[in-house]
């Protein structure tokens, strides 16, 4: 077997003296896809924001595409190089034009020449079927366009890993399809997936593996069939009912 | 009932264009209801009371002529515009030696040149910023002389016009940096640089720019070493730039909180680093944000530079006080000629305003077209 690509070794997080993540063991295998879920507040967000440094861990240790995640300039730098995150809220620039969000970091990190962050960029658009907004702002989209654009973006950077965090959970349910239908997509490419998501449809189709965490502990882990057919921990199917009593 | 697209867009029609016409505008904009129909009469026989003696005072039994007697005779009644014109060489350029002023009117040109090209072409980048700083040099090159065959001409001799468009622009270069380093250093994580900004620019907020300007001009002479004498306008520049990049700050600093964290953290997760993202990500917005605060104290700025008068620099104001106080002649109408100075702050700040509001509207990104 080969050594995973995320491995997450007994590790805890605080926010002041409020613990958040509790001894955490995780390994994930490259091109693996694997949905989180669970009740909010339970830690998810925090989970995979360890993963590319956006939260620093307190005990243990988490290792990332063979580095070791620390706050330090450097190994951030290194490590953001490998995974790309799509959040909730967007979060595209809205005073750069769609096809300028894309090819910032392009030509900031990458330090690629204009005309060749650009077509890539395009190539990006394409491939989440937008290229034809490419010279509109971000707040000129609807917002399934605009987390559409939000892969994009990610997606320029040729990620190892993909972090999604609740990626539909802002959108109007007519613009969760669309979103959802380029996730699918990628997801038979070979990617890397940690999404954050109650999209039960989504994760059947598409997941290897479904995650359900609880206050800050990783309670049950299986594959979709199994956890959404069969859930062993009470709290998982509790938590299930409520969802899928929607 | 499902429409098919072809169908679809042939329902489409363009928007319907308002009415127009006189009758409508002033129904629309000055008859619309009972109140601004009472404004409207009120207004209208404000001016109807005022403006005739006022066009009476300004144009009709003004004197225009250079010719202090027939302004005597016309005291109370005319305005005397002649003061104006027997004084303007003075009022817009100070104690500028007279042989020499034809440099202090091409610096004035070089430097409002520069500001109208700054406007024009704000998205230029490097080009206008290089174009933008041999302007000011070539200005302050000019004033100076001292090459060419040019007679050196002490600082504290340059005035009026010249001076007020050099202390403006050199005051809004300098603070506009100094102003994004503060703000950025008051919401630092290091505690040393927070408190540092923080009480910069406290401190200066809470003194009156005339102080600063007597500090700089007297008091720190004192602190330097000995035999090192920079210009008393250096030190003025100097005072003025802290003094306007405090409060920049601080308009600077409401923008930067109005970001929300998470665009911090897509642009952390694509790698920019702490420079490249202020530079890129928040400082555009931040900027976009309080344009209409920062060209208001852009703004303050230039009238701001009237001040220096008290450290014995005659700027626009200054230059006036200077040519009309000695002058038995003259000095008696110095309410036109303070009319004439106000003219050119007006014009001044104005345009600056009215390119704000330009500025603003096409910075706007989202619009949807
Ligand atoms: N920056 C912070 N400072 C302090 N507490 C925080 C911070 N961020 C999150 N928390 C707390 O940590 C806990 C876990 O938060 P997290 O965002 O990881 O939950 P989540 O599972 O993603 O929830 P949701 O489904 O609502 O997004 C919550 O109780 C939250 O209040
Ligand atoms: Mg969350």
């Amino acid at each position: 077997m080969t050594t995973p690509i995320i491995q997450f070794k007994a590790l805890n997080k605080w926010f002041d003296d409020y613990q958040v993540l509790r001894n955490i063991d995780l390994d994930i295998a490259a091109g693996e896809r694997v949905v989180i879920c669970g009740p909010s507040g339970s830690g998810k967000s925090t989970l995979i924001r360890c993963i590319n440094g956006l939260e620093a861990y307190d005990e243990g240790e988490l290792v990332v595409a063979g580095i070791t995640v620390r706050p330090q300039e450097k190994v951030l730098e290194q490590v953001r190089a490998r995974v790309g995150m799509v959040f909730q809220q967007f979060n595209l620039f809205p005073h750069l034009s769609v096809l300028d969000n894309l090819t910032l970091a392009l030509r900031l990190v990458r330090k690629m020449p204009q005309g060749e962050a650009e077509s890539l960029a395009l190539g990006q658009l394409e491939r989440v079927r937008i290229a034809e907004q490419a010279n509109k702002y971000p707040l000129q989209l609807s917002g399934g366009q605009q987390q559409r654009v939000a892969i994009a973006r990610a997606l320029c950077l040729a990620p190892d890993i993909l972090l999604f965090d609740e990626p539909t959970s802002a959108l109007d349910p007519e613009m969760v399809k669309e979103v959802l239908d380029v996730m699918v997509e990628l997801a038979g490419r070979g990617v890397t997936m940690l999404c954050v998501t109650h999209e039960m449809g989504f994760a059947r189709a598409v997941a290897d593996r479904v995650i359900f965490m609880d206050q800050g502990q990783i309670v049950e882990q299986g594959s979709p069939l199994r956890i959404f057919s069969a859930p062993e921990n009470p709290r998982t199917q509790s938590f299930l009912a409520q969802i899928l009593a929607h | 009932m499902a429409l098919s697209p072809s169908l679809d867009s042939e329902i489409r029609r363009p928007r319907p264009r308002p009415a127009r016409g006189i009758g409508r505008w002033l129904r629309h904009n000055l008859f619309a209801d009972r109140l601004s129909i009472c404004l409207t009469l009120l207004i209208g026989a404000l001016l109807l009371y005022c403006l005739p003696p006022l066009v009476d005072w300004a144009i009709v039994k003004a004197v225009f002529r250079s010719d202090s007697a027939a302004c005597r005779l016309a005291a109370g009644e005319g305005a005397c515009w002649g003061v104006v014109a027997e004084k303007y060489p003075a009022i817009l350029l100070g104690r500028y030696p007279p042989g020499e002023q034809w440099r202090a009117v091409f610096a004035s040109a070089l430097l409002l040149a520069a500001i109208v090209a700054t406007c024009r072409w704000i998205n230029a980048g490097k080009i206008l910023i290089f174009g933008g700083l041999t302007a000011i040099f070539g200005a302050f090159a000019l004033l100076r002389g001292g090459w060419a065959g040019l007679t050196v001409v002490d600082s504290s001799l340059w005035g009026g016009l010249p001076l007020t468009l050099l202390l403006a622009i050199v005051t809004v270069l300098g603070a506009c940096p100094l102003a994004v380093l503060l703000a950025l250093g008051r919401r630092s994580q290091l505690p040393v640089i927070r408190r540092a900004c923080g009480g910069f620019i406290e401190l200066v907020r809470a003194v009156p720019l005339v102080s600063v300007l007597l500090l700089v001009a007297f008091l720190l002479p004192l602190f330097l070493p000995a035999g090192s004498s920079i210009d008393v306008l250096w030190r003025v520049m100097i005072g003025l730039v802290l003094f306007a990049a405090a409060y920049l700050a601080e308009v600077l600093r409401g923008g930067l909180q109005s970001i929300p964290r998470g665009h911090l953290e897509a642009a952390a997760a694509l790698g920019l680093s702490y420079w490249q993202t202020q530079i890129h990500v928040v400082l555009p917005q931040a900027i976009r944000a309080t344009l209409p605060a920062l060209m208001n104290n852009f703004i303050s700025v230039i009238k701001e530079t009237s001040l220096v008068t008290v450290v014995s620099l005659f700027e626009l104001t200054g230059a006036l006080n200077l040519a009309l106080i000695g002058d038995v002649e003259w000095r008696e109408f110095y309410v036109e000629a303070y009319l004439f100075v106000a003219a050119i702050y007006w014009l001044l700040c104005f345009s600056l305003s009215r390119y704000s509001q330009r500025l603003a509207l096409r910075l706007r990104t989202d619009r949807s077209f």
